[in-house]
């Protein structure tokens, strides 16, 4: 019973500095394993946009001992997944397998992530692949909308570049630089090791601690990200896609550091603007009353850099600007008037009263435990939650509204078949 | 390390009350929740000229008040519990769930016996929706492989109502009256036309009699007839091709297929985990883990060797006949033509009879681990439980190893020779015009 008396997780750092944190849960005959190291798309060096990406795409297609071929049968001879993503900050390597497979595929993720082989045919393959799915991108106004809003919002900073870098970068991308990268950024220090499903802890350290046994300690290079200065003007961008049929509204501001003490007032602000129920305030003015927009919301992304705040929309092209001008009301009267009492209560009972479901499953346990474990927010942070949204007060959110909802100094992006008349 | 059955292994209770409504019980107490799901017997296959996309509109007119359930009472009437509620409709069904604390089933049978009853259907609330639906409709046809989709399976099916996207065509959603919707509504929605499913931490016996208290009251209506064309052989290899501007080039082959309770349909499922990995068959949740697909026939002939960057394999359990897709992204400077040889070269040899035994076993494998990870939570089981009763019957669910297991290597190689030929196929291409660079865009303040 997770939910009613905590995750407790088993947490053990190993000699190298491998980080192991593993939770039972016995309710399917299956394991997680989520592997996390900081290597995400802002330590691209300036020259290679798009490395921390490519590395990710490339790394599960052979190590020094197996072929792409041998890992494919590998997993697929068990019925088992592995997924490597990256985003701005961090690279995780999720492997979904049965129990009985577990040490096997524990030991195929260590391979992975300490012995990626490059090779020059897997390298060709993976660029093809990427250089299309960044063509398909500039052709989906959602993602074209999101990405010109960060470069609105983030100039010079890292988080204004595609973390999966352009078609010219990407082409041009040396096998040494992947492997420049990894020996940089994939060190036994920086790996956060999650485990969840049916096994017990001390075992799956144990399997762990033999898995990464031969990882020699190395210094993890810090680096340092410029400071990000908030926008005191509006900015507005159009990138015309006239060969679609709807617009995609990407609206933002610079909002916080995760380990701002304002966070859960953020959180709640959030929430009640542009997620509660179907999309909050937002949702209710521009899908339900006004039935503008399938979908309206708003996502808070408060991290180790102050994160965006980012209202989205797709609207038709004719209702744009009625949509922009709706987004600014709703923002504009939640920074004056705050959320009302019962919009507060109702939203951190959500939150709160969620929690069951988000540790339902052993994939929803791993992304909390690895998020839990990046932040630092402690082992007990499934127990402290409650307390620390319960304790947000309506003058929290009121004045976390004031200081970043601000219209006139919002970055408007509108990626579609739309095209400014000024 | 323990063996963890939990999810799986307690029996599913089913009742029938006196008018007609079906409700099916699973105990599950690893987490302290509860899932709801209501399950109708329509779907856009229930719909015709005039008025397709009338189930998914009903839908979302379903979720804007009761005469118990004032409108500005619906916001937040599940989610202040900590729950979710949703619903989707599809080619043969449409359902509505909701999962949250336990101690909220009682409220989450009440919505849905409002649900059922008593929806308001105001004539502003349905205007407001058509203009909801469309925007749906249009950010949908953003995407060319939709696009695609939509085309393709138009030109599959010439008789059988499949053929009209769940969505409907546009012009129906400009026309269709709040009449078509009340009617539509009236119709379908009777007890004896849906099956209420409840997984989670609750006790049978009592969460069956809430359900009557709830539920027993609501009068049986007919039972709408559903009668289908069925869709004549076909008789030769169509095509359609779609030239719009674009950045990429996209293949789609498409196969009549069996349906859910044909004898081909479980060998069909494992030809399609030797071609492109094993998905599961959990429409909710299955895609959120990527296929086992790098040692499948399709990814080898077709991504190890440059000519697709992505590959996906779709068979899904319907009621009727529906399609065995495969769709593929082109590698950006490989033509469509390069593209479809080497699939339909590769599908040769699998139909001549190139599957081997040892693909067929490592298929088995990978849909017996599929359906552990896609029960992994009272939702996702509440789905499949509801899902197999409305297409066939939840027995299908509960039997679906043994199903796989049953099916054998030779009738695996018989439903390759048998679907996989050019008369039953269509195929689809969707070619761009230019490859746009980025956008400069227009800035200002």
């Amino acid at each position: 019973m997770i939910a009613r008396f905590g995750l407790s997780p088993f947490r053990q750092v190993l000699d190298n500095g491998v980080v192991v944190i593993v939770k039972a849960s016995h309710a399917t005959p299956a394991v997680t394993i989520n592997a996390s190291l900081q290597a995400g798309a802002v330590f691209d060096p300036s020259a290679h946009m798009g490395l921390a990406n490519f590395v990710a795409r490339t790394m599960d297609r052979g190590t020094n001992t197996r072929t792409a071929d041998d890992i494919a049968m590998a997993l697929e001879s068990r019925g088992a997944s592995l997924d490597v993503r990256i985003n701005r900050h961090v690279v995780s390597v999720d492997c979904t397998c049965l129990v009985g497979d577990f040490g096997d595929m524990l030991g195929l993720v260590a391979d992975v992530l300490m012995n990626p082989a490059f090779s020059p045919e897997q390298v060709a393959l993976r660029r093809s692949e990427i250089v299309t799915a960044l063509r398909q991108e500039q052709d989906d106004p959602a993602a074209m909308a999101s990405e010109g809003l960060l470069r609105l919002l983030y100039p010079g900073h890292p988080y204004a570049k595609h973390p999966h870098g352009t078609v010219e970068s990407v082409e041009v991308m040396p096998e040494s630089a992947l492997r420049a990268f990894h020996e940089a950024r994939f060190v036994p220090g920086s790996l956060s090791l999650v485990i969840v499903g049916d096994v017990e802890p001390e075992l799956a350290v144990a399997l762990a601690a033999d898995a990464f046994s031969c990882w020699k300690v190395a210094p993890l290079q810090t680096q340092q990200l410029p400071p990000v200065t908030k926008s005191v003007g509006r900015q507005r961008l159009v990138l015309p896609m006239m060969n679609k049929s709807q617009a995609d509204i990407a609206y933002g501001f610079v909002t916080i550091l995760r380990s701002d003490p304002a966070y859960y007032a953020y959180l709640l602000m959030n929430n009640v603007l542009g997620q509660y129920s179907m999309g909050g305030r937002l949702g209710e003015s521009i899908r339900e009353r006004q039935g503008m927009a399938y979908y309206a919301f708003s996502a808070l992304d408060a991290n180790v850099v102050r994160g965006p705040l980012v209202v989205r929309a797709g609207v038709n092209p004719s209702n744009v600007d009625r949509a922009v001008t709706s987004i600014d009301e709703e923002l504009t009267r939640m920074a004056a008037e705050g959320p009302t009492e019962r919009e507060l209560s109702e939203s951190k009972r959500y939150l709160v009263g969620a929690m069951p479901r988000t540790l339902e499953t052993n994939a929803g346990i791993a992304r909390f435990l690895q998020t839990a474990e990046f932040f630092e927010l402690g082992l007990d942070h499934d127990q402290r939650l409650p307390d620390l949204v319960e304790g947000v007060t309506r003058e929290d959110v009121y004045e976390a509204s004031r200081a970043s909802l601000v219209p006139s100094a919002a970055a408007v992006v509108i990626a579609g078949p739309y095209e400014d008349r000024g | 390390m323990t063996t963890g059955e939990a999810l799986a292994t307690t029996p599913i209770h089913e009742h029938v009350l006196d008018n007609g409504l079906k409700v099916l019980i699973k105990e599950v107490h690893t987490a302290p929740l509860a899932s709801v799901w209501c399950w109708y017997r329509v779907g856009s296959s229930d719909e015709g000229p005039g008025t397709t996309g009338v189930s998914h509109w009903v839908e979302h007119m379903n979720f804007k008040g009761t005469i118990n359930i004032p409108r500005e009472q619906v916001k937040g009437i599940i989610e202040q519990h900590g729950g979710f509620w949703n619903g989707y409709t599809w080619l043969d069904q449409t359902t509505y769930v909701e999962t949250a604390g336990r101690d909220t089933l009682d409220r989450m049978l009440f919505i849905e016996s409002e649900r059922m009853a008593n929806c308001l259907y105001h004539p502003d609330d349905c205007e407001s929706e058509r203009t909801v639906i469309i925007s749906e409709l249009q950010g949908g046809e953003n995407d060319p492989k939709q696009l695609l989709d939509e085309e393709l399976t138009a030109v599959a099916f010439k008789a059988h109502p499949y053929r009209h996207p769940t969505i409907g065509w546009l012009d129906d959603l400009k026309t269709m009256t709040r009449e078509d919707l009340y009617g539509h509504y009236r119709r379908f929605y009777v007890p004896n036309n849906a099956t209420l499913v409840v997984v989670g931490d609750v006790d049978a016996t009592t969460t069956l009699r809430t359900a009557e208290r709830y539920f027993g009251p609501i009068p049986a209506g007919p039972t709408p007839r559903r009668t289908h064309t069925r869709e004549p052989q076909q008789l030769g290899e169509r095509r359609v091709t779609i030239v719009r501007d674009g950045t990429a080039a996209y293949l789609k082959l498409a196969y009549h297929a069996p349906a859910l309770t044909d004898a081909d349909f479980f060998p069909m499922l494992i030809l399609d985990a030797v071609l492109t990995g094993a998905k599961g068959l959990n429409l909710w949740t299955s895609f959120r883990t990527p296929p086992p697909q790098r040692s499948s026939r399709l990814y080898k002939a077709l991504v190890n060797r440059g000519l697709a960057s992505s590959l996906e394999g779709s068979l899904l359990p319907t009621r009727d006949p529906f399609l065995y897709s495969l769709s593929l992204t082109a590698i950006e400077g490989v033509t469509l033509e390069a593209l479809e040889e080497g699939a339909l070269a590769e599908l040769d040899v699998v139909r001549l009879g190139g599957v081997t035994a040892a693909e067929c076993a490592r298929a088995r494998t990978q849909l017996r681990a599929r359906l552990v990870f896609e029960n992994d939570s009272v939702t996702n089981i509440g789905h499949q439980i509801g899902y197999f009763e409305t297409v066939a019957s939840w027995q299908v669910y509960d039997s679906l190893l043994s199903r796989i297991h049953a099916a054998t290597d030779d009738q695996v190689l018989a439903v390759a020779a048998r679907y996989l030929t050019a008369d039953n196929r269509t195929v689809g291409w969707f070619e761009p015009t230019r490859v746009q660079g980025l956008a400069p865009g227009v800035v200002g303040r």
